[in-house]
């Protein structure tokens, strides 16, 4: 990003003001001290929620971002930035994501992207959507800088219009490249529909940062860890206290 | 299999699981010959550490013999007999690459969670809470390894399973709290907290060039080990260890100090009783920094505080003005074990380190709830358990029911 995009971007209240940040933390404190009260693991549950809502007050996260984690354009559209970085060289990451039917490797939200015959720039993508629906659309694409940059953007009748690029940038030393991925889309219902969205658990900022992270752990050791499957002691009901944990399933 | 489990605030207990599988292609089974209880385990235990939940299979130190690989590992055999170091290396990350294995960036599969306490996620760790990873422990009968070759480590020839045991994790970890002491010839090293960490980190003082190190701690049967290390020693309960270590040091201070104590030291007078009543609410303030404040004022002007004690989250009151106004460093981080196996284990095998010395206790896996109950107590003078997953609980004596609390 261009200190030019930088300052043209509206403000995200990504610093909550003292008083959010009280009124956060004593939410915070309030849920740990509801928990004290509590036996099981509806207590453990509290404590945790409350001790994350203090920790990100101590951290001045605003509140506003925190439960809608929703950033807008002047044109109220959502846009998502996210960057990362892989141990590999510009290239090879370039190589790996120009050929677009990677991406579902690591986007866990894409089902499929198939590019299409001809000259390559245009390809067909498939996402999931809530309560097992999917979205289709056609993307272009708008820029193509070979071990540098890659920017799209959907056609003409998505129901998601959706614009993105990444860029791969030599990170200092031997730590090898910074991914920047930036992504513009305005979702059905506007900025309502992408909060109510996150609350359902479907946050594109979250979203893209897990995505990055698993290209990453794919690219860099061939694969995601887990601890699905594992042995525990847990029995019935206690299966989903450690769900509320992982961000995969364990048993 | 028979594992120990978290059930919640003080209590663990010995359960039939399942016997755990390969899940991923870099995956061994192991196993455990032997697993340890630490220090650290008590804070899970206390509940100080967020995110265990009920049912989680704990123990981050043992060994055992590799029964099954995954398809691709290939430096590991079955047969083998290993080490587990307790904080997980991909082996493949720029941390991996640089030895700081506790910091790997790949191998914590919830790093969210970690994100949101700490900023940035650190290395998974095995039974050590959600946080960390949600990895099964090794206090068990098998345990499944991960990354199998950039972790396992083939034990040498020679060496008891006793002997190597503790290069799972308390010995690394008290040689580098001594390593980020960075002892220069003449150094006078003080040390909060003669536990099995802060003993390894005497013995690394000593091995690293200190001239004097000097231990604190209140237990009779850990100060006498001290000093068989070679320490002097002081009890708080019943000196004045500011005002001793300065006269001890000709008015100097100690030149760095190690806080091998962590999120429970405990404390006497006003602030001790602040910190242990704020600790309960759990969120109020999660650390006790009782020895951390105490290092900082004790250190000598320009000195290093090293922090091998485990802290958490939050800590009130720390010194900071001492801290500034005196010029001082502090060396932190969770152990970055496998760069310093080859090292430690040429000192076994040369025996210029018996790390034998520190085990008071051996039980059986099913023992676990009364050997977690003595080392928490120290009862019965327990400095450090050993448990033999595989011992028939008959061979041994019956042990005394646990005492209340208290
Ligand atoms: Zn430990
Ligand atoms: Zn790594």
């Amino acid at each position: 990003m261009t200190r030019k995009d930088y300052e043209e971007r509206p403000q995200s209240g990504r610093n909550s003001s003292p008083a959010e940040r009280v009124l956060f933390g004593s939410i915070g404190a309030g849920l740990i001290a509801l928990s004290l009260g509590q036996r099981g693991q509806v207590g453990t549950l509290l404590a945790t929620g409350g001790a994350l809502l203090v920790a990100g007050a101590a951290m001045g996260q605003g509140l506003g971002e925190t439960v809608t984690g929703v950033r807008r354009t002047e044109d109220d559209q959502i846009k998502v930035e996210k960057a990362i970085t892989v141990g590999m060289g510009a290239d090879e990451l370039y190589t790996f994501w120009r050929n677009f039917e990677n991406l579902p490797r690591f986007m866990d939200h894409l089902e499929s992207v198939k590019v299409q015959d001809g000259d390559g720039q245009r390809s067909h993508w498939v996402a999931k959507a809530p309560a097992g629906t999917s979205v289709e659309w056609d993307a272009e694409i708008t820029a193509d800088e070979p071990g540098r940059r890659i920017a799209w953007r959907s056609l003409e009748g998505a129901t998601v219009p959706n614009e993105g690029a990444v860029e791969f940038r030599p990170a200092p030393g031997d730590r090898g490249t910074e991914i920047h991925v930036s992504l513009t889309y305005r979702p059905p219902g506007g900025t309502l529909g992408a909060t109510v969205a996150r609350l359902l658990g479907e946050d594109p900022n979250v979203q893209i940062e897990h995505d990055l992270r698993r290209l990453k752990r794919l690219l860099e050791v061939g694969h995601i860890p887990t601890t699905e499957g594992q042995s525990s002691g847990r029995k019935g009901a206690l299966k989903a206290e450690a769900r509320m944990y992982d961000n995969r399933r364990t048993s | 299999m028979k594992a120990v489990v978290w059930q919640g605030v003080n209590r663990v207990s010995v359960e039939t699981v399942p016997d755990p599988q390969i899940l991923q292609p870099t995956d061994a089974i192991v196993r455990v010959t032997k697993t340890a209880i630490c220090g650290s385990d008590l804070h899970l235990l206390d509940g100080y550490v967020p995110s265990m939940v009920h049912g989680d299979i704990v123990g981050h130190e043992f060994m055992g013999e590799v029964v099954e690989v995954g398809s691709e590992v290939r430096k590991v055999k079955v047969g083998d007999r290993v080490i587990v170091p307790f904080p997980i290396a991909c082996g493949k990350c720029w941390y991996c690459q640089k030895g700081l294995t506790s910091l790997c960036d790949n191998s914590n599969p919830n790093p969210g969670l970690a994100e949101k306490f700490w900023g940035y996620s650190p290395a998974g760790l095995y039974g050590y809470s959600h946080i960390t990873g949600g990895y099964a422990g090794g206090q068990a009968q098998f345990a499944r390894t991960v990354y199998a070759d950039a972790n396992l480590f083939k034990v040498p020839d020679g060496l008891t399973d006793e002997q190597v045991l503790f290069l799972t994790d308390i010995f690394p970890t008290g040689f580098m709290g001594a390593e980020n002491c960075q002892i220069e010839p003449g150094d006078v090293v003080a040390v909060f907290g003669a536990g099995p960490v802060g003993l390894f980190g005497i013995a690394s003082a000593f091995l690293l060039g200190a001239e004097r190190v000097i231990a604190i701690d209140r237990f009779p049967e850990r100060l006498e080990m001290a000093r068989t290390y070679g320490a002097e020693t002081i009890n708080y309960e019943e000196e004045n260890v500011f005002e001793l270590l300065k006269e001890m040091t000709g008015g100097r201070g100690p030149d760095s100090v190690m806080d091998a104590v962590g999120l429970e030291a405990q404390a006497h007078g006003l602030l001790g009783v602040a910190d242990a009543v704020k600790q309960t609410t759990r969120v109020l303030e999660s650390d006790r920094p009782h020895a951390l404040r105490a290092a900082i004022m004790a250190c000598r002007k320009g000195g290093t505080v090293s922090v091998p004690g485990v802290y958490g989250g939050l800590a009130d009151k720390i010194p900071l003005g001492a801290f500034m106004n005196k010029g001082l460093t502090m060396k932190t981080g969770q152990t970055h074990v496998h760069r310093y196996l080859d090292r430690l284990t040429g000192y076994i095998q040369r025996g210029e380190i018996d790390p034998t010395r520190i085990i008071t206790h051996r039980l059986t896996l099913d023992e676990a709830p009364h050997a977690y109950h003595i080392f928490k107590h120290k009862h019965d003078g327990c400095i450090k358990c050993v448990l033999d997953p595989w011992a028939d609980p008959k061979d041994h004596e019956p042990t005394p029911a646990p005492q209340p609390q208290g």
